[in-house]
């Protein structure tokens, strides 16, 4: 079964991307190992390459490879210069102590910087950068507001907000690339961080230009549009949420608390029954439908159970090779490989293999183009801009709106 | 359909209403065009078809505006919805979702519609409008008339008995304003649908109109009537109805159909006399007193303007090629040109003009070829030097503006262009005489705002002008003035080079026409010679009068005085 080339209707579940991301994110959760770190990070980045999109979403992998470096660099960082609690006996060498006063004990500037203390804060690193490149991975892979779209109905609004939020930052981005130009054609230095600055305010004006335009369209447009809900079914809808949600609470405490072990998980789950009802009682105020949803089939089960696999398996070797998975930084010893679980991290490389190969779709520079004016006046294919087929004669039928 | 009883509306602490005594009614099925210069509240009134006037902007209404029988004060924007389409000036902030289907399906999610209902009228609608190729892509990578047609699309799937446009056409390129107004026209007819649009471009939409609103001035009640009618009393007209009205026709024509045949008393008496001898080839002589005195400038001549330095040509491209991303915006692009020479760069969305543009002030870097402005490559010099060189208005003057007072904003560009204080302001003094010191540049009018913005560019005294579409959002009165003042320009010796899809702009101002289309030039030659022989870039006097070469309504003017 070679996987077909990507249209929509066999678009594979953002949530069968999010879960495979996940599911690798646990793995590398479980383990120290760098090379079993670096397998997964290898492993996240083949899948990427070989399945994303040319969409302005899918360039975010980049940007949460740099953010994971970042992470790694800072933790570094820190453990060079605050000590580390890690004993250690092999000195790189000794930083000048900055002395603290009787209060600040425990914390200390400076000292002995040890090759156990950095190496230890290299793998935490690199675990934390490893979890963040699988969400990258999951963002580049799938449509981050498709995602929002599978949110229950009386959640809606809450995505609506991240999906403007979210089409908001790149809109930003432009604008200052645009103002920046322009700054050049005042003749001003179009680098560095002052131009940056200045062209701020003019920005965040623009901004709330815009965000009041688009309130505006989208008020016109239906949104928020509510059916008639009886008040009996409204009420009931607030007695679920609240309810639910002091259950939850309750029943949380319960677990947490040694008196109440007996009642806390029975009266959680309860909690969170009367809450899911609420929400779905709440949905029935919204007339929304949805296009096209994207259907759960069975390349999305195999991505979603690739990723499940590999976090399951992780969580398995833990108890058979606890010492494999973390490899020890007092005394130093040099990690190696552990066969059976760099296998199984591996099964995270079936969704290159099974999920839709995506298509070209031309749209290369799209972001450069936007930049270029608000009206996007730019390089785009022409047959775009001037279709050759007239408009089709097929009848424009009217139903009845419902 | 939509009717108005008494309706005024006033805006928080505005003195006066913003409009006042609208009482008409638009029949269904109607295509009814609302005329009117700058700022006499053609939004205003588009905006109360909807409801978002008071409900989204504030202020009060009196009066009562009804929709299919709906009452916009019981009835919010999104419970008009349904009846309602609305797409604002920018189709960038209308979109909610971030690829064209999802876009197209909006509107009827929020209705409720049946997903069998929804997928069929997506599908339709990608063929009415020509976007079934452009239905996966990411709506950010788009060009202006895709972003048009999409926004036109995404409220049609409704199907709404009112449509409500804003300058759907004012962004897009000839052919594909056209494609927009076929699409309304079927609309109309086929659909039965009632369209309201506010449109400054009239040469492209009134022959399609059956009624037209005209607001003469601000805070007076309207017009309605018969176009015909309305036309020969509005303050706002296009080329052939100016026509129609020098030549005293009657009813007035509308459409370059029409006029031709009213034409052929005109053409016998213009036959014997050449546009040229007497006006056309210098631009400059044509405007109304600003180089009438010396016979505007000599061809060519370099050192026109006191104080210009212009040796040599000011711009010199050969065989330039501009890559952005994957693609090749421009290749093997050669054009000269000579000061005092105005150029008009013509050519459909995204054929890169406002690249090649761009390319001159050096924001791209060529990837073949050489570019010299001012004897140096844009790209390598730094912004301070290039600003003596070379001065570009973007298509959005304000993004040149930072200041919060036109003084502030003066005192600026003196400093920027190490002028002598005060260079600036005569400048705005000179282009905008009526403007105090302290509004805040958001508050002017388009026009305003490009003519400051124009000032800030020319403080420096670039012998190159670059202007990208500046004609967007302009009314024929301060369209107008910006050609009366780019004709002073050039005689005094800056070369200008216009991206525009205005063709009466074009036929107006420039002695040379460069025509793009996929990044090359395919035509290059005198406005006379280009734009008559192009169905799309012709300008109406030109298709009226044709084969006779005459391109303006002054020219013909001037020519029936001299020959009475």
């Amino acid at each position: 079964m070679s996987a077909p080339q990507a249209t929509r209707s066999n678009a594979l579940h953002a949530g069968a991307w999010w879960l495979w991301a996940l599911g690798l994110a646990a793995a590398a959760s479980r383990t120290t190992n760098p090379l079993l770190l670096g397998l997964l990070v290898a492993v996240a980045g083949y899948v990427v390459a070989a399945r994303r999109t040319d969409a302005p979403w899918a360039r975010s992998y980049g940007a949460f490879v740099r953010l994971g470096l970042l992470v790694i660099a800072i933790r570094l960082v820190f453990a060079f210069v605050l000590g580390s609690p890690v004993p250690g006996t092999h000195t790189l060498l000794t930083l000048p102590e900055v002395p603290l006063p009787d209060w600040a004990k425990g914390v200390r500037i400076g000292g002995r910087v040890t090759a156990e203390g950095m190496l230890f804060a290299l793998y935490d690193g690199l675990k934390l950068a490893t979890l963040l490149i699988c969400v990258g991975a999951a963002n580049a892979l799938a449509n981050p507001a498709r995602l929002l779209k599978s949110l229950p109905g009386a959640l809606y609004e809450a995505g609506v907000a991240v999906v403007v939020a979210m089409t908001f930052a790149p809109n930003l981005v432009a604008d200052v690339q645009r103002l920046r130009a322009a700054r050049r054609l005042r003749g001003r230095p179009d680098r560095g961080f002052k131009a940056l600055l200045q062209v701020g305010l003019p920005v965040l004006e623009g901004a709330l230009e815009r965000s009041v335009a688009l309130a505006a369209s989208m008020d016109a447009r239906g949104y928020g549009r509510t059916a008639q809900v009886p008040p009996a079914v409204r009420h009931t809808t607030s007695a679920l949420t609240l309810g639910g949600l002091l259950g939850v609470c309750a029943g949380t405490y319960g677990l947490l608390s040694d008196a109440g072990g007996g009642y806390g998980l029975p009266l959680l789950l309860a909690g969170l029954a009367a809450a899911l009802g609420g929400l779905w009682l709440g949905g029935r105020r919204s007339v929304r439908t949805r296009y096209r949803p994207e259907r759960w089939g069975l390349r999305a089960c195999l991505v979603a159970a690739s990723g499940i696999a590999v976090a399951a398996l992780m969580i398995w070797a833990n108890a058979y090779a606890p010492a494999a998975l973390h490899p020890s930084a007092v005394p130093l010893t040099a990690p190696d490989l552990p066969l059976w679980p760099a296998a199984s991290v591996l099964l995270g490389l079936l969704p290159a293999f099974v999920a839709p190969v995506p298509g070209v779709t031309g749209n290369a520079g799209g972001l450069q183009r936007r930049a270029e004016g608000p009206r996007g006046e730019g390089v785009g294919p022409v047959a775009g801009a001037r279709p050759s087929s007239r408009p089709s004669s097929r009848p424009f039928k009217k139903e009845p709106t419902q | 359909m939509i009717r108005f009883e008494q309706v005024s509306v006033t805006y928080g602490d505005a003195a006066a209403p913003a409009v006042q005594g609208i009482d008409l009614t638009v029949p269904e099925g109607e295509l009814c065009l609302l005329v009117g210069p700058s700022g006499v509240g053609k939004s205003t009134v588009l905006n109360a078809v909807c409801g978002l006037v008071p409900h989204f902007t504030g202020g009060t209404l009196r009066g009562r505006v009804t929709v299919d029988g709906r009452d916009t004060r019981t009835h919010k924007p999104r419970e008009l919805a349904d009846v309602v389409g609305t797409v604002g000036q920018d189709p960038l902030s209308h979109f909610v979702t971030d690829t064209v289907e999802d876009e197209l399906a909006y509107g009827m999610e929020s209705l409720g519609l049946a997903p069998d209902v929804m997928r069929r009228r997506v599908e339709e609608t990608l063929d009415l409008l020509g976007l079934a190729d452009l239905r996966d892509r990411a709506i950010a990578t788009l060009s202006g008339g895709q972003m048009q047609r999409v926004a036109i699309g995404s409220v049609l799937t409704t199907h709404p008995k009112v449509l409500v446009l804003d300058e759907p056409t004012s962004a897009l390129d000839p052919a594909a304003a056209e494609e927009v107004l076929a699409v309304l026209q079927r609309l109309v007819h086929d659909l039965g649908t009632t369209v309201l649009l506010a449109e400054h471009r009239l040469e492209r939409v009134v022959q399609y109109a059956d009624q037209v609103i005209l607001l003469p001035s601000p805070g007076t009640a309207p017009l309605m009537g018969d176009p015909a009618d309305i036309m020969a009393v509005s303050p706002v007209h296009p080329p052939v109805v100016a026509l129609g009205r020098l030549a005293g026709w009657s009813p007035l024509p509308l459409s370059v159909r029409d006029a031709r045949r009213k034409a052929g008393p005109l053409r016998e008496r213009l036959a014997g006399v050449t546009p040229g001898a007497a006006t056309r080839p210098e631009p400059g002589a044509d405007a109304d007193g600003a180089g009438a005195g010396g016979g505007g400038r000599a061809r060519g001549g370099s050192g026109m303007a006191p104080g210009q330095v212009a040796s040599g040509p000011p711009v010199v491209v050969s065989g330039l090629g501009v890559r952005r991303g994957r693609v090749d915006a421009l290749h093997g692009v050669d054009l000269t040109v000579r000061p005092g020479e105005t150029l008009a760069l013509m050519g459909r969305n995204g054929a890169g003009k406002s690249t090649l543009l761009t390319t001159l002030v050096g924001m791209h870097e060529p990837s073949s070829g050489t570019v010299r402005v001012g004897g140096t490559a844009p790209h390598r010099t730094s912004p301070r030097t290039l600003l003596k060189h070379v001065g570009l208005v973007p298509q959005e003057p304000r993004d040149l503006l930072y200041s919060d007072t036109v003084a502030a904003e003066c005192t600026a560009a003196d400093h920027d262009a190490d002028a002598p204080a005060g260079t600036c302001r005569a400048l705005v003094t000179r282009l905008l005489p009526d403007v105090p010191d302290s509004v805040h540049p958001r508050d002017l009018s388009e026009g305003q705002r490009l003519a400051l913005a124009l000032a800030v560019v020319l403080t420096a005294r670039p012998p190159l002008l670059l202007l990208d579409e500046p004609t967007r959002g302009l009314d024929y009165a301060a369209k107008a003035r910006l050609i009366d003042v780019l004709r002073s320009l050039a005689a005094e010796g800056h070369a200008i080079i216009l991206a525009t899809h205005d063709v009466e702009l074009a036929a107006e101002l420039s002695d040379r026409v460069v025509i793009l289309a996929d990044g090359e030039i395919v035509a290059d030659g005198p406005t006379g010679e280009v734009v008559v022989s192009s169905p799309s870039f012709a300008p109406q006097v030109s298709k009226v009068l044709a084969p006779l070469p005459w391109l303006t309504v002054p020219q013909v003017a001037r020519a029936l005085e001299a020959t009475p």
